[in-house]
């Protein structure tokens, strides 16, 4: 039991990522507005980012740049792979940032044209607008 | 990561996360919004992504707030829920 405890405690990264997935997921769905809707989406997936950023790291290591001589003397120096966190899930996560705030601006001039032809954003009065016609 | 830092700021990105989706204005979600990017940009500093980092924090927190509050005055800062 105790080995648990310690394993959901030592973990409270994942815990938090998947609290802030929920938040995420629930404005996705539980909204009305269509910029709730696109806030919500955006908190999802920097939720899945801090999940793949909490994969990389590692206790007691520093930042992913070889310390000491960055010139010829850095071939010859002694690394140790525990020494530095783990940089493959960040470059991963490089291209996420940039993708979501791609979708987001696109979204966003999506939602601008929808308000100019139908003068609202609310998902329900957009529905009864869509069905008057 | 030492984790009393960590949970503090990992508090205040789900304090904004919360705040972002229940205020009923759309310009305060765009500042709710761009103080949860800044946040999850700390949290990165922390964590050892420095790279994730100032990405995020040029991109995420500066263009996404850009965009969101032209997309606002475009349109209605109004929202039922």
């Amino acid at each position: 039991m105790p080995e648990l405890l310690d394993l959901i405690v030592d973990k409270y990264n994942y815990w938090l990522y998947i609290v802030l997935m929920m938040i995420g997921l629930y404005a996705m769905i539980g909204k009305n507005n269509l910029i709730k809707k696109l806030v919500g989406m955006n908190i999802f997936q920097t939720a899945i980012i801090l999940f793949y950023v909490s994969i990389g790291y590692k206790k007691g290591a520093t930042i992913p740049i070889i310390q000491g001589d960055h010139g010829h003397g850095a071939a010859d120096a002694v690394i140790k792979a525990a020494d530095y966190i783990n940089p493959l899930p960040h470059v991963l996560m490089l291209t996420a940032i940039v993708v979501s705030v791609a979708t987001f601006g696109v979204a966003m001039a999506l939602c601008v044209k929808i308000y100019q032809r139908y003068q609202t954003l609310e998902e329900d009065e957009l529905r009864m607008r869509l069905s008057e016609k | 990561m030492s984790w009393p830092i960590d949970l503090v700021i990992l508090t205040f990105v789900i304090f904004c996360a919360i705040a972002a989706i229940s205020v009923r204005d759309l310009l305060g979600t765009a500042i709710l919004f761009g103080a949860y990017s800044f946040m999850m940009c700390l949290l990165w500093a922390v964590m050892g992504a420095v790279d994730v980092a100032f990405t995020e924090a040029s991109v995420g927190a500066g263009v996404s707030t850009v965009f969101f509050v032209a997309a606002v005055f475009r349109t209605s800062r109004r929202t039922k829920d």
